[in-house]
């Protein structure tokens, strides 16, 4: 045998070995949850495994003491406190205690108060924190059809980081001017959910009024246009929702007819909610904020740091596993 | 039924696995035997309870009639019969009639005294299906996870499937059989298309022999596999087609439970990359 002929079948065999030992299979058993009419296929099937590391990483944060919402009032015992004014001040105490265990546990309470002067307003993060309440506040009380009774606070999105780590900002469009391929739409680079769609569907889809909807009602060819750009735009805001909440496409379409409601899941209608209310959030909380931070906390387009669906559900279906902290936190569970 | 002049060397008694004589004749041109026999039964009873089913449901339309496996709440029992308990019957007719099928055919290459190549590539094809409804349901632990017995519906069941795991066609087993049988296919007309040509020459000409079809392949392709060659690759690929759709379903789900993509990172995590 040739060496060369003798060399490519060793490299095969070892790759072919490669295949099997370094994939990262599952095993049986799983974890089968339906979400649609039997034989469809509409299931999620989860490993066992997986389920339990996900359980571990998302469980509450302690409570730092017992509410105590009588005596006087943080307005009365404080100076400058705008929003939280009439909780008792100890329970001012205990949520501020929370927000920095959640927030800033390593940088404290300097993190957003000048520490001679925790009254003054010349951190720029404290201005933010003061925006961020009256957000979770909006959350809890207006989007109630994607939250429900389970709410939000500060640890849904923070998770013990100043910056939540699932974060966007508009990405610089690639000009035209790349090589003989020319315009290449934000796409064929490894991004979301490993494909190679366009990694920003965010700031068309999430960030203004896009339109998500691409699919033709007709079987045959129509009027109806969609450009294959706006289809994989579509398709990546898809997969980073999958991606976000840990679940495939089934968990709210019924693939044959992906755009149509009645063949949904009433997951679907809950998500729908969400996007409404991520939109609202980055427009009306977010967007509003960019002259309060320094220009480190921007993008590279200069626009602010926003939220998507990973930001709070952080590969869970429900974030944290749908648990609530508002019972615990009840000061942030709406406006006074 | 008149019998055909080389059929009656075919015609021989015994080789048979069950039975004995007692179902060892034929009806017309067909051998019956014990699987025969059994075969007939299942499929009858198999066809009938899916008419009943469609009686049940909620339509006539042909396209549209469908038999759905049970809910995944039984788990790995027996179902309601308006509620899966009719495709777990059917499944086991269904079962039951091809299994007989095969036998039959062990039995005729006993009385002809031939390899058993026919049952165990048939056997192949069984296999898929086998695990599709049984070997797969019962490593995910229910009947549910089987597909629909309708022409619609399955479908339905297909894309679900493939969605679920973003993309099948990065499924490295359904790479290998959906190659083997295209590949089949490929052969398939190359080989029907020959023997056609060379069996119907035009007007005046005489059939063609062995020699002008290895010539004609030899001519375009510069190699010819041969008349016995053939058959030998045919059935390597039909097997390998069967088999590798077998492998490549019973691991979606059990074995790989998240984007097919995903698996290809295999080639990330070699210990070669600094």
């Amino acid at each position: 045998m040739n060496i060369w002929t003798a060399l490519v079948a060793f490299v095969a065999a070892l790759l072919t070995v490669a295949m099997f030992v370094m994939a990262d299979w599952d095993l049986p058993p799983v974890k089968n949850t339906q979400t649609g009419y039997r034989g469809t296929a509409m299931v999620e099937i989860d490993d066992i495994e997986r389920l339990q590391a996900s359980l571990e990483a998302n469980q509450l944060p302690e409570t730092p003491w017992e509410l105590d919402t009588s005596g006087p009032r943080a307005s009365e015992v404080y100076e400058n406190v705008q929003v939280l004014g009439h909780l008792s001040s100890d329970q001012f105490d205990r949520l501020m205690v929370s927000i920095t265990e959640w927030v800033s546990p390593e940088q404290g309470c300097a993190y957003c108060h000048n520490e001679e002067n925790l009254a003054l307003d010349d951190v720029y993060t404290k201005v933010v924190a003061r925006r961020m309440i009256e957000m979770t506040w909006a959350v809890n009380e207006d989007w109630m059809d994607h939250v429900d009774q389970t709410g939000v606070t500060c640890y849904t999105c923070h998770r013990g980081h100043p910056v939540p780590q699932h974060v966007w900002f508009k990405e610089d469009p690639p000009g035209p001017t790349r090589g003989w391929a020319g315009y290449t739409a934000g796409q064929n680079t490894v991004s979301i959910g490993l494909t190679s769609l366009q990694t920003d569907p965010f700031t068309t889809l999430l960030g203004e009024e896009g339109e998500i909807r691409v699919e033709s009602l007709d079987a045959l060819p129509s009027d109806h246009v969609a450009s294959i750009q706006d289809t994989e735009k579509t398709y990546s805001l898809m997969m980073h929702m999958s991606g976000a909440l840990g679940v495939n496409c089934t968990y709210c379409h019924n693939t044959r007819a992906v755009q149509d409601w009645e063949q949904s899941t009433p997951a679907r209608m809950t998500a729908w909610h969400g996007i409404d209310m991520v939109r609202a959030l980055n427009a009306e909380h977010l967007d509003p904020l960019k002259p309060v931070f320094p220009e480190a906390r921007l993008g590279p387009l200069g626009d602010v740091a926003k939220v998507h669906c990973t930001t709070c559900h952080q590969g869970v279906s429900k974030p944290l596993n749908g648990a609530s902290m508002l019972g615990d936190y009840p000061s942030l569970s709406g406006a006074p | 039924m008149a019998m055909l002049s080389f059929e009656r060397k075919y015609r021989v008694r015994g080789g048979t696995l069950i039975g004995g004589d007692m179902f060892d004749f034929w009806v017309g041109p067909f051998y019956v035997g014990f699987f025969g026999v059994a075969t007939a039964f299942f499929a009858a009873l198999g066809t009938v309870l899916i008419v009943y089913g469609a009686s049940q449901g909620p339509t006539w339309n042909l396209w549209q009639i469908s038999i759905a496996p049970p809910d995944l709440k039984y788990g790995l029992g027996p179902a309601p019969m308006l509620e899966g308990g009719l495709w777990q019957i059917i499944t086991i007719c269904a079962i039951g009639s091809f299994v007989s099928w095969a036998l039959r055919e062990v039995e005729i290459c006993r009385k002809l005294g031939i390899g058993y190549h026919v049952p165990i590539t048939f056997g192949a094809a069984i296999l898929a299906y086998v695990t599709l409804v049984v070997i797969r349901p019962l490593l995910l632990g229910a009947w549910g996870h089987g597909f629909p017995y309708g022409i619609y519906s399955h479908l339905d069941w297909v894309s679900n499937v493939g969605y679920q795991h973003l993309h099948f066609m990065y499924n490295p087993a359904h790479m290998i059989a959906v190659t083997f049988f295209f590949t089949t296919t490929l052969a398939l007309s190359l080989h029907g298309a020959l023997v056609l040509s060379a069996v119907n020459p035009a007007k005046g000409e005489k059939v063609k022999t062995p020699e002008y079809e290895d010539t004609f392949f030899r001519d375009t392709i510069g190699y010819s596999i041969g008349t016995l060659g053939i058959h030998r690759l045919g059935l390597l690929l039909a097997i390998n087609a069967g088999v590798w759709s077998a492998i490549c379903i019973v691991i979606s789900g059990p074995f790989w439970n998240r984007s097919w993509p995903e698996w290809w990172d295999w080639w990330l995590r070699l210990p070669i990359w600094f």
